[in-house]
């Protein structure tokens, strides 16, 4: 895990990226003055911000990244045809239940993402973050930590946490190297 | 055709807003009610959306965007009001 | 054929928004009702901003792209949502149905 960038006047170059392009899309052109003003934006909103905030994970794999968004895109679409048929279904033989899942991970940056990722796929929500959920910044010194899930239709509870285990958190440890 | 569908795609956003304040009515709990708010604010999107298109102007995109954002943050400070009984500490 | 494409995209979207909403009536407790508004809606906006998107790109002069953002926007703050309201239903000791397997999981810390 690395938290600072090789340059000074870039510390973080994804919130940069987000902001050129969210500037280029809000005013839907790509003409000169834009793309100029955007790239002053994009480098001087992060400088103006990052000493309020704490330093994040750095993104080491930016090729895994992005095959990793289309792996979730793809697992959204159909997770949701998923829940589409369960809503519509039969109501009575659907069983919930809430699982833990214990997380390898231990930044509160990644466990954020796998639990935005765990919301929006398969018939899942997480819920909660056990323990010591409330303290991020110290987020080293505490033990094991758990994700509470709630399922909307659990039939192997071991399959779903190996499913979420391999599937999403194995690529976040190697994208963030953690 | 394209009428006809934004006319049927109308219907349906229309239903599932009075689905939305059928639970808003009926709760019975208050996340149940802010649950029921939140889907609104998305659907209210969509009639937007929806609405700019059979006008073919493109003019509501900025409304859509604020309602976003403002229906988020709300939600956001609705569940806070409730986890807390403060919204900012 | 854009037109087509356009309806088709519509008509998905608006099933996943009244899918998202009938679960919200239908199910029986507050966190299955959760699953239906945070999926089926996310994703059925995704497509109706699609639609639109492809809809001024055609009709009207230029590309439009802003309608990403709604969508990306949408994307990005529906499992925030989602995760404050399931922890405030925890917090208030909301009662899960009957057959809700592993309830001795859920402990509240708030």
């Amino acid at each position: 895990m690395r938290l600072e960038t090789r340059f000074k006047w870039l510390p973080a170059p994804i919130l940069s990226l987000l902001l050129f392009f969210v500037w280029l899309l809000l005013n839907n052109s790509v003409s000169l003055g834009h793309i100029v003003l955007a790239v002053i934006l994009a480098i001087v909103i992060p400088l103006a911000t990052s000493p309020f905030s704490t330093k994040q994970p750095l993104v080491i794999k930016p090729v895994l990244a992005l095959r990793h968004i289309l792996l979730v895109l793809y697992d959204i679409i159909t997770a949701n045809v998923q829940v589409a048929i369960l809503i519509l279904g039969p109501t009575k033989k659907l069983t919930p239940g809430f699982i833990k899942v214990p997380l390898d991970l231990t930044h509160s940056m990644p466990i954020t993402i796998l639990a935005s990722t765990v919301s929006l796929t398969p018939g899942t929500v997480s819920a909660e973050v056990y323990p010591c959920s409330e303290r991020f910044t110290e987020g080293e010194s505490c033990e094991q930590r758990f994700l509470l899930i709630h399922v909307l239709d659990l039939k192997d509870e071991q399959a779903l946490i190996n499913t979420i285990k391999q599937r999403y958190e194995t690529p976040l440890k190697e994208i963030f190297q953690c | 055709m394209l009428e006809t569908v934004i006319l049927i795609v109308f219907a349906m956003i229309g239903l599932s807003l009075l689905l939305n304040i059928w639970r808003l009515l009926v709760g019975p709990s208050v996340p149940d009610r802010i649950l029921a708010l939140d889907t609104m604010y998305i659907n209210s999107i969509a009639l937007i959306i929806l609405y700019g298109m059979s006008m073919g102007t493109a003019l509501y995109y900025e409304a859509a965007l604020l309602i976003a954002m403002l229906g988020f943050v709300s939600t956001v400070a609705v569940c806070k009001y409730l986890l807390r009984g403060d919204i900012i500490e | 054929m854009t037109e087509w494409i356009i309806s088709i995209l519509l008509l998905i979207g608006g099933t996943f928004v009244l899918v998202g909403s009938i679960g919200l009536v239908k199910m029986p407790d507050f966190f299955m009702r959760l699953h239906g508004p945070t999926k089926a809606t996310t994703l059925g906006m995704a497509a109706l901003l699609t639609a639109a998107m492809i809809f001024f790109s055609t009709t009207q002069a230029g590309v439009s792209v802003k309608e990403i953002l709604i969508s990306l926007f949408l994307l990005l703050t529906a499992p925030i949502s989602a995760y404050m309201m399931i922890k405030s239903a925890i917090h208030h000791k909301l009662d899960s149905i009957e057959k809700t397997q592993g309830k001795d999981n859920v402990e509240d810390e708030a």
